[in-house]
């Protein structure tokens, strides 16, 4: 499939990559190098901030100049330099030569204009076709390609229309349209459900074998770079440290930093089952409608049902890993239980019903259940000092606490999470996305709570941080005897800590049961479906799946 | 895992110890404070104008003075000291600077607040019969200087060629203020017929009738009007320095309560949404279609317009302006997960609203802040303008421009009215400006 001794398609040589000027300039990207032949796909894998997405928009000269600038190297595009290229020339090269297709499908099309005239404009621009008639024909075919139902009446729907993966599907067509000789994608699916994402990586799959086009793959799953690349470069801190066939890295790799990588999936035992502990949390039947008011008079016309009769019952000590994708309903189950949005059914927490409850009535019980959010950036105040951040529970249950008392206190939940007391004093926007998260613990942990709900707690986070925050609660767990509620999509995560699994759906109880047993056999259509795409990034059963 | 140390030392500690971390971080706050235009040094100039707003209402200038000039100085001189120590050049140079722009500024800024020292028809200091008087803060009669006559018992009228008389007999002296006139100081020796000229403009000819009347040798040595007479012959410099004043405290003020209230406001609303806010809302916007300009012209006529009371008017309408982005604000900030934590851990709304919240929505709402202030200013110098302002007699930009209006014959009344609202929304817009960059979150937050 590689003719090695033909001249790579693209050659990116000793690419170096600043941003800022004089004493402020930071090298992003230093001195890096590779090549992409004809019809193969190149890995670029890293954590965030290695450079990766800075490298790959380098190819299109799409930084922000003169922000950014290149202190060193070369990038050949069939023998062309691209660098030497006026603004102009590079626009021909733009998708025409060279596809992209971004992260996040929600803002990468133009919510104002049809899908139909998107990928229109990008066949007009190339001057590819140039009647009315040519560019509704291609853009048909385009459509019926990446897989959209229906083309016909897809031509006149606007992006919000779409599902997420819809979106992207359109946006693979956009970057396909002039038949590009290169794609770049940059993490596509990772704002994907994990089955949609399977389907975006089996299109690209077909679209390549197609096209016979080269795909540079950027990415932090290494997941997929197994299942994709035909070699993978792994950056960081702005170089790459490694790269070579896929088979070779994987199976034998050199630089400690792979071996590390290749090391962090999140490992261990969960917390086992307890069948005679007592039960911290009871629902039945829970359910969280939003109402849907039209007219005037705001009428309820219909509900929209985030949690539709849920029952679950966890007992001291255990782990309930609570698994579903965007949009079934799982955060809005987890706020319930704490009160934090408004819901029918009872709540037991150690044997109290909660419902009901005034939100004064509500505060001693607050001490003991907390939660923990998926974003670190988004989940500490930014104007607080992390001390305040830590200390603020205290200051609400135990007002009268002396104040050498709560600093103890403060500076003991922080050791507990591995930071040190002593940077107590600085804000949220000095320390790392796993710091931050570390500190989002100890907000939680300070108060010495008996429940958490972890909401997603790693799904910012890099790979290697991820692990570690695995390995943090786990240990946490057994210290202080808690009782989560975890939260994820991630099932490898799900696996490595939780006791016991609801796999949710549409607000629904899909499955449930002890972890082990559905790991091994998971008995609906549905969770098969999700297993097969999160540990194979295969499709199995397309019609159990939603689009 | 102790922690013997007290908590209050461990703190004071941590404030004063300059270790490796924090030396950059102190340099860097005095090097801020060597900057002019920042929100410590616009919160400092809104505390003088705070106090200032004592003294109004207080009506004694005695009231203000001492730490105001200091106030505004007090961060470049601190950072010329660190300069100094730690021989910055450039930080030396920076300070230095600072200390003459911010001196200018204090300088300018206390003209309009000390106006009664700048142009007042009572001088500072008077010392008569080996004791001193200060005219400028207290009252003294004609009979303190010796007056025995029918006078005795009015308050000395220090620009009457008698009392100066009486005081130079007894071997005192009078220290004046720059200009000797009052914002309602009547000039009883005008050459020509109000409004009459600014002095250097005048001719021989036309001074000579007062020349003559007061035994002097021409028209250099009578008592200047600089830019002029208004048409009821009083000083124009005197009267735009009071009018000044007026004009920019009343801005600030307005803008400062209105902020208050469209702030508390529009963070109820957002905060709370649902009801509350529908409620609010479709009250301000039936509120907002009131016509402002005709119910002030109703309200004037019924009661008194005085500064306050123009004050109290405005504040029913203005308020609306920063409510709107402040709801906006909140409403957007409340389903932040910061938020949801705080609420979480049990902290109460008002706490959730003025911790977490209301710092975020700061940047927005202060990017207004500049077009309230001088939309404020310019709204009080129309009123003044039409008639309908402050009392007859006050110092008042809008008057002044009414009357260029109705002179034409004497363009110094309409420019110097004109450069001075000009010159003066403009610096207001700075100012706001400069608080806006302070609280910019691209400054704040470097990483």
């Amino acid at each position: 499939m590689m003719d090695a001794a033909a001249p790579p398609l693209l050659s990116v040589k000793e690419l170096s990559v600043a941003f800022g000027q004089g004493e402020g300039r930071t090298l992003a990207v230093n001195r890096v190098s590779f090549d992409v032949r004809k019809g193969e796909t190149v890995a670029l894998v890293g954590e965030s901030g290695s450079g990766k997405s800075v490298t790959a928009l380098s190819v299109m000269k799409l930084l922000p100049y003169p922000a950014a600038s290149h202190p060193s190297g070369r990038i050949l595009f069939k023998g062309r330099d691209l660098m030497t290229l006026s603004e102009r020339e590079m626009q021909q090269v733009r998708g025409k030569d060279i596809g992209i297709v971004f992260q996040e499908p929600m803002t990468s099309l133009n919510p104002l204009h049809t899908i139909g005239r998107q990928i229109g404009e990008a066949l007009i621009l190339h001057g590819s076709v140039t009647s009315q008639e040519q560019v509704r024909a291609r853009t048909l075919e385009l459509l019926a390609q990446v897989g959209i139902p229906d083309p016909e009446q897809r031509l006149f729907s606007y992006p919000h229309q779409l599902s997420g993966g819809q979106r992207q599907r359109v946006m693979i067509a956009m970057a396909l349209a002039n038949d590009p000789d290169l794609l770049i994608a940059d993490e596509p699916t990772t704002a994907l459900d994990v089955t949609v994402q399977a389907q975006i990586l089996k299109l690209l799959k077909d679209m390549q074998a197609r096209f016979g086009m080269a795909i540079l793959f950027i990415t932090h799953d290494l997941g997929i770079v197994r299942k994709m690349a035909d070699r993978v470069c792994i950056m960081r801190l702005g170089e790459i440290v490694e790269q070579g066939p896929v088979e070779r890295v994987f199976a034998a790799p050199e630089h400690p930093y792979t071996r590390a990588l290749l090391a962090a999936e999140p490992k261990g035992e969960p917390a086992p089952l307890n069948p005679t502990a007592p039960v911290v949390v009871q629902t039945d039947d829970l359910k969280v409608w939003f109402p849907v008011r039209r007219g005037v008079l705001r009428r309820t016309v219909g509900h929209i049902k985030a949690v539709d009769g849920v029952s679950l019952e966890l007992r001291k000590g255990e782990t309930l890993g609570v698994v579903g994708e965007s949009g079934s309903g799982k955060t809005t189950l987890g706020l319930a239980i704490l009160r934090l949005v408004s819901s029918d059914g009872p709540i037991a927490f150690m044997g109290k019903p909660l419902q009901g409850l005034k939100f004064k009535a509500m505060r001693p019980h607050r001490r003991h259940m907390q939660i923990v959010f998926q974003d670190p950036y988004g989940s500490l105040s930014p104007r607080l000092s992390v001390a305040d951040i830590v200390a603020e529970g205290l200051t609400v249950h135990h007002p009268k606490m002396p104040e050498e008392e709560r600093e103890r206190r403060v500076i003991r939940a922080l050791e507990d999470v591995g930071i040190d007391p002593e940077t107590r004093f600085r804000y949220p926007h000095e320390f790392s996305g796993g710091q931050r998260q570390r500190i989002a613990v100890a907000r939680a942990l300070v108060l010495e709570p008996s429940f958490i709900v972890l909401d997603e707690p790693t799904s910012a986070l890099d790979m290697l941080i991820q692990a570690q925050i695995v390995d943090l609660l786990r240990d946490l767990q057994k210290r202080h005897d808690l009782t989560y509620m975890f939260i994820s999509h991630d099932l490898k995560v799900i696996a490595a800590l939780a006791s016991k699994v609801i796999v949710m759906r549409q607000g629904k109880v899909v499955e449930a049961g002890p972890a082990a047993e559905i790991f091994k056999a998971p008995k609906h259509e549905y969770t098969r479906a999700l297993f097969a795409a999160a540990f194979d990034l295969e499709i199995t059963a397309p019609e159990a799946v939603a689009q | 895992m102790d922690f013997p140390r007290p908590p209050f030392r461990t703190r004071i500690e941590h404030l004063l110890a300059v270790d490796k971390d924090s030396k950059p971080k102190l340099y860097l706050q005095l090097f801020d404070a060597a900057e002019i235009f920042s929100l410590n040094y616009a919160l400092e100039l809104l505390l003088s104008a705070g106090i200032a707003t004592l003294g109004l209402v207080l009506d004694s200038p005695a009231v203000v003075i001492g730490a105001m000039l200091i106030s505004p100085l007090m961060g470049p001189i601190l950072a010329g000291g660190l300069a100094l120590a730690a021989a910055d050049i450039y930080l030396g140079i920076k300070s230095l600077l600072s200390v003459l722009l911010s001196s200018l500024c204090a300088v300018l800024f206390a003209a309009a607040l000390f106006a009664e020292f700048i142009a007042n028809d009572r001088p500072f200091l008077v010392k008569y019969d080996g004791k001193y008087f200060f005219p400028a803060l207290f009252t003294y009669t004609e009979e303190d200087f010796g007056t025995t006559d029918e006078l005795k018992d009015t308050a000395a009228n220090f620009r009457d060629p008698q009392i100066q008389k009486q005081i130079a007999e007894k071997g005192g002296y009078i220290v004046w203020p720059l200009i000797r006139y009052s914002y309602d100081t009547h000039n009883l020796d005008l050459p020509t017929p109000a409004p009459s000229k600014p002095t250097w403009l005048l001719t021989e000819e036309e001074c000579a009738p007062v020349v003559k009347r007061k035994g002097l040798s021409g028209c250099r040595d009578l008592e200047y009007n600089w830019l002029g007479t208004d048409d009821q012959g009083r000083d124009v410099v005197a009267r735009l320095i009071y009018g000044f004043r007026i004009s920019v405290l009343f801005g600030l003020i307005l803008t400062a309560i209105s902020s208050v209230i469209g702030i508390v406001v529009g963070a109820v609303q957002g905060y709370f949404g649902g009801w509350t806010d529908l409620l609010l809302q479709r009250f301000i916007e039936i509120w907002t279609s009131v016509p402002q300009l005709y119910l002030l012209l109703i309200i004037s006529s019924v009661l008194v317009p005085g500064f306050f009371v123009l004050l109290g008017i405005l504040l029913l309408f203005s308020w609306v302006a920063l409510e709107g982005l402040v709801r906006a604000e909140f409403l957007r900030g409340r389903n932040f997960e910061y938020i949801r934590a705080a609420r979480a851990l049990g902290v109460s709304n008002r706490v959730i609203m003025f911790r977490h919240l209301l710092p975020n929505a700061m940047v927005a709402t202060l990017t207004m802040l500049p077009f309230i202030l001088s939309s404020s200013v310019t709204i009080l110098t129309a009123l003044d303008f039409l008639g309908l302002g402050l009392p007859p007699g006050s110092p008042s930009l809008g008057e002044l421009l009414a009357q260029g209006k109705a002179n034409i014959q004497a363009p110094w009344l309409g420019l110097s009215g004109f450069f001075t609202v000009a010159i003066m929304l403009s610096l207001l817009i700075f100012i706001g400006e400069a608080v806006r960059d302070a609280f910019d979150p691209r400054k704040i937050f470097v990483p």
